[in-house]
């Protein structure tokens, strides 16, 4: 009896402690299946539901499903999420985090999202988040709660601002806080002090809510307040603005200088007038479309090393065309710029129309490995990687190309040869062989060139033409034959036209530098820096 | 004469005749020529080999169900290469040397217009896939892209409910295609009740690549405590490093969300999608829409380009239809004569590949859905918003002061391209 009386308690007791755990699943279930059904509208008011849930499984959900990475099964109706490996998409079960196996795209249902949805999940992860333990993650949960305060996410923050240790972590907090408090109905006292705060920190998302303040404001002193420290702000981005102009320009210059400086060899020392130079650039740019294609297909964890793998393929294969272009054709025009200028061009018709039929019309995809990807910040400047490499590497091509000219033998016979012809024949110098040398060189720094311009342009058989004028006005404005002054003239030229842009336009900004080198050119006919003495005639 | 040399040359005469008469008939009985004209090399040829190839498949499957009138359709290649007069002169050629029934081609308004009035003087039919501007009508063309009104502007409408944009950046390539939609657009802005400080209209040159500037201004321009969007018009080359640009720079479409009206599966083969999903194109098609003929479509795609991730396109819609709809024409008029052909054309009615009907209506416009897409991770477009049915084309803007009273019919009696509302007189823009 008694036995059997203790029995029983412990049976109840077990149900009990069963269907209280099973209740709290079946919520999630619940809350998670919401999510896969009905429209847009349906889908936000469901994402509210789960984030109001608490439950410290919902952000990884949300997360999936912000990423496009939430999917329903379609055998079982089973909520997943997905990472893909290979083909196949490697799943776990929303729910309970479990494995779930695997499967193709086609036997699962993906949850759709659309932009207003993921800012929707990107505001409620930030509140899941904010006592994540990772101080990455709260910061990233801050500056979303920046970008889309939401007042109820007031005590949230509150809270979070209490327990936080890490001092950087903190002031975002802070200034979360305060663009929180702006939208939300506070005190009078505490916007104006949130007004401070972000007046304090003084970037562009500062500056949104800020305005954002002005903007709603009932309260005349808010207003003022709020009118004034945006003013503030803009007046601190101002500064930065030109700094970002100046830094936009060394980039642009910095593409010009690379497109421009094989044709300072062999338009500049050479004297040949190369309208296939823009090609060069083009073969470039396929050979590193091959390497990835060939990467991609075979060795797919070298992905990240592909350009530099593709750097000397570039340069052999670009140098090759051009000796091949020298030796055929350009030998028998020397002197006779005119026809010179007309061979090259139709040759750089055919290049066109020979990688159009081997790779076709359309564009190719050349990737970005890890390290050219993003940007980062410097103050207010958003810096971008590619952009940053693109600079890095055209001066250190530059560099490199005054050592080869300067130290090597080989540089030795190009500048004799070009500087006298007859004495250097002469002193037995091979000048043919010279010749096709210095112009596969200069054809192989265009690929070198093409290989970096993969990275920011289309990669297409029309890549080329978009950089022979450039290049020409680059050269002719630093001087003909003159390396230092292509370098001064394609920073020059690329921070002129950066700073016009703002006010121009592109279109008036593009005229008005043609029309400035136009009028240069009149003037000094020699270029910036003239080359002086008898080697000149 | 002999009888027997007699009856030689009396064979030989027959023979002859018979080789001559046996020859024209196989030239007028046999074949109807059909006129591809896009540019194969050039800047162009990015967008417009795709539309030759889709003809040829589309002339093939038509030749594989029996040809058109008992006869077998010929496909007539010529290559403008890029080249604007080039484009007024291969049209001649088609027109006058080979004879074609009817053209389909051409992609940029500019070779449209050069084309122009050489199927106005030699009354050809040219079939134009692409969308555009608007602002025009001939009888000799049939417009099977969308018009302003069926892409530009139920995107705008989309930002504005569904985002809630307030501030708008109108960027575009310098030519009469932006142009002319940026001002509709702004026009349909303002009288939405967007202030002129609230917009932001920017130029670049074809083929622009540097977007450094241009990026950062958009960042500041989006930094106004406002939603701000961006409606793209940039066309062609232009848009990858522009892309790559925004990627980089991280504007996400969370926070300041591209449409664009000129970048569809084919520009986007060229780009890593992964930093831009959510920004958004107006099509009128998408190659993930779900529908029997669509995947039907595809497939018979994928198998003639012989490549299984080849992609498909909204103007490559449009020439499926234009075709189907002049093959039903032809059979109406039950010749493929130009006069009987055009007048057959309105009111035919064919399946488009979105699941409904497309209709050719008296502006020679066709009937419309239009889907709002957002890009994924793989380069293709989730359809987040569509019209409930097709969309009547306003070939002349009523948000233009120029234009608003202008309407285009071409049946019987009014007949006219540019009818003025106002005045009750074919021609000439009105006040």
């Amino acid at each position: 009896m008694n036995l059997l009386r203790r029995l029983a308690v412990l049976l109840s007791a077990l149900t009990a402690l069963s269907i209280g755990t099973a209740t709290m699943a079946a919520d999630l279930t619940a809350l998670v299946a919401n999510l896969t059904v009905g429209g847009f509208g349906e889908r936000e008011a469901a994402i509210g539901a789960l984030a109001a849930s608490g439950d410290a499984r919902a952000a990884p959900i949300l997360e999936a499903l912000g990423a496009g990475r939430l999917y329903v099964r379609k055998a079982d109706k089973v909520v997943v999420i997905a990472k893909s490996e290979g083909n196949q998409l490697v799943l776990t079960d929303a729910v309970t985090g479990k494995a779930a196996g695997s499967a193709i795209e086609a036997e699962l249902d993906r949850v759709r999202v659309n932009n207003r949805l993921r800012g929707v999940i990107d505001a409620a992860v930030g509140s899941l988040t904010l006592m994540n333990p990772d101080p990455r993650v709260r910061r990233g949960a801050a500056e979303s709660l920046l970008k889309r305060p939401d007042p109820a996410a007031l005590a949230a923050l509150d809270a979070a601002l209490a327990a936080e240790k890490d001092v950087r972590v903190k002031a975002a907090f802070s200034q979360a806080r305060a663009a929180v408090v702006l939208a939300s109905d506070a005190s009078k006292a505490d916007k104006l002090a949130a007004l401070q705060v972000l007046r304090d920190r003084s970037d562009r998302d500062a500056l949104s809510a800020l305005q954002a303040a002005a903007n709603v404001a009932t309260d005349p002193e808010i207003k003022v307040a709020a009118a004034d420290a945006s003013a503030s702000v803009r007046q601190t981005l101002a500064v930065w603005e030109a700094a970002q102009n100046v830094w936009y320009g060394i980039s642009l210059g910095s593409v010009l200088l690379l497109a421009a400086i094989g044709l300072a060899i062999t338009f500049g020392t050479m004297g040949v007038i190369n309208m296939a130079h823009g090609e060069m650039v083009m073969l470039g740019a396929y050979t590193t479309f091959v390497v990835q294609d060939v990467i991609r297909t075979s060795a797919p964890h070298l992905f990240d090393a592909s350009l530099l793998i593709a750097l000397p393929l570039a340069f052999l294969v670009a140098g090759a065309v051009g000796i091949a272009i020298e030796r055929g054709v350009i030998r028998f025009l020397y002197g006779r710029p005119l026809e010179t200028l007309l061979a090259t061009w139709g040759l750089s018709l055919v290049l066109q129309q020979a990688v159009r039929s081997i790779f076709g019309p359309t564009n190719r995809e050349v990737g970005a490995p890890s390290w050219m990807s993003g940007a980062f910040q410097v103050g207010q400047i958003t810096v971008t990687y590619s952009r940053l490499w693109i600079v890095i590497f055209a001066l250190v091509v530059f560099a490199a190309l005054i050592l080869v000219l300067r130290k090597t033998p080989l540089g030795l016979y190009m500048r004799a040869v070009t500087q006298n012809r007859p004495m250097a024949s002469a002193m037995g110098i091979r000048t043919p062989r010279v010749d096709a040398l210095t112009f596969g060189l200069g054809s192989g720094i265009a690929g070198l060139a093409g290989v970096a311009l993969s990275q920011i342009d289309n990669v297409s058989p029309n890549l080329g033409q978009g950089y022979i004028i450039d290049s020409f006005m680059v050269v002719v404005f630093g001087g003909v034959g003159n390396l230092f002054g292509t370098l001064v003239g394609a920073l020059s030229l690329g921070i002129v036209n950066k700073f016009l842009e703002p006010y121009a336009g592109a279109v008036l900004g593009k005229i008005l530098v043609l029309v400035f080198i136009i009028l240069f050119i009149q003037r000094r006919p020699r270029g910036l820096f003239a080359l002086k003495g008898r080697a000149v005639e | 004469m002999k009888l027997g040399t007699m009856v030689r040359t009396g064979l030989v005469a027959a023979g002859l005749m018979a080789g001559i008469a046996g020859n024209a008939f196989a030239q007028a009985g046999d074949k109807i020529k059909v006129g591809i004209l896009h540019s194969l090399s050039g800047t162009m040829a990015i967008s417009e080999t795709t539309l030759k190839d889709v003809m040829l498949m589309l002339i093939e499957e038509q030749n594989k169900k029996g040809g058109l009138l008992g006869k077998k359709l010929e496909a007539v290649v010529v290559d403008p290469a890029s080249n604007w007069p080039l484009f007024a002169e291969k049209a001649r050629e088609l027109l006058q040397k080979d004879k074609v029934a009817a053209v389909f081609g051409c992609w940029t308004s500019v070779s449209r217009k050069s084309v122009l009035p050489v199927f106005e003087e030699l009354n050809g039919i040219l079939f134009y896939p692409v969308q555009y501007e608007g602002e025009e009508s001939s009888r000799n063309v049939f417009y099977t892209g969308a018009a302003p009104n069926q892409q530009a502007i139920p995107a705008v409408d989309y930002l504005m409910q569904n985002e809630k944009v307030q501030r708008w950046i109108l960027a575009g390539t310098d030519y009469v295609y932006p142009r002319t939609t940026n001002k509709i657009l702004e026009a349909y802005l303002k009288q939405k009740g967007v202030k002129q400080e609230d917009i932001m209209i920017n130029y670049t040159p074809f083929g622009h690549s540097d977007w450094q500037s241009i990026v950062a201004e958009i960042k500041k321009f989006g930094s106004a405590g406002k939603k701000t969007a961006v409606v793209s018009t940039i066309n062609g080359d232009a848009n990858v490093p522009f892309y790559k640009e925004l990627g980089n720079a991280g504007i996400k479409a969370k926070d300041i969300p591209v449409v664009a009206f000129s970048v569809g599966e084919e520009e986007l083969a060229g780009i890593d999608t992964k930093p831009l999903v959510g920004h958004l194109a107006a099509w009128n098609y998408f190659q993930s829409v779900k529908s029997p003929a669509n995947d039907a479509f595809i497939k018979t795609w994928q198998t003639f380009t012989k490549n299984p991730k080849r992609v498909t396109n909204d103007p490559m819609e449009a020439h499926v239809i234009g075709f189907n709809m002049w093959v039903e024409a032809v059979k109406k008029a039950g010749t493929t004569d130009s006069d009987a052909v055009i007048d057959a054309m309105i009111g035919i009615t064919v399946p488009n590949l979105t699941g409904g009907y497309s209709a050719m209506m008296p502006n020679h416009h066709i009937t419309k859905p239009v889907l709002i897409g957002e890009i994924q991770a793989n380069g293709q477009f989730d359809v987040v918003w569509q019209t409930a049915g097709t969309v009547v084309a306003e070939e002349w803007s009523p948000y233009l002061p120029d234009s608003k009273d202008l309407i285009a019919d071409w049946r019987k009696p009014m007949n006219c391209g540019n009818f003025n509302a106002a005045t009750g007189k074919c021609g000439g823009k009105g006040k």
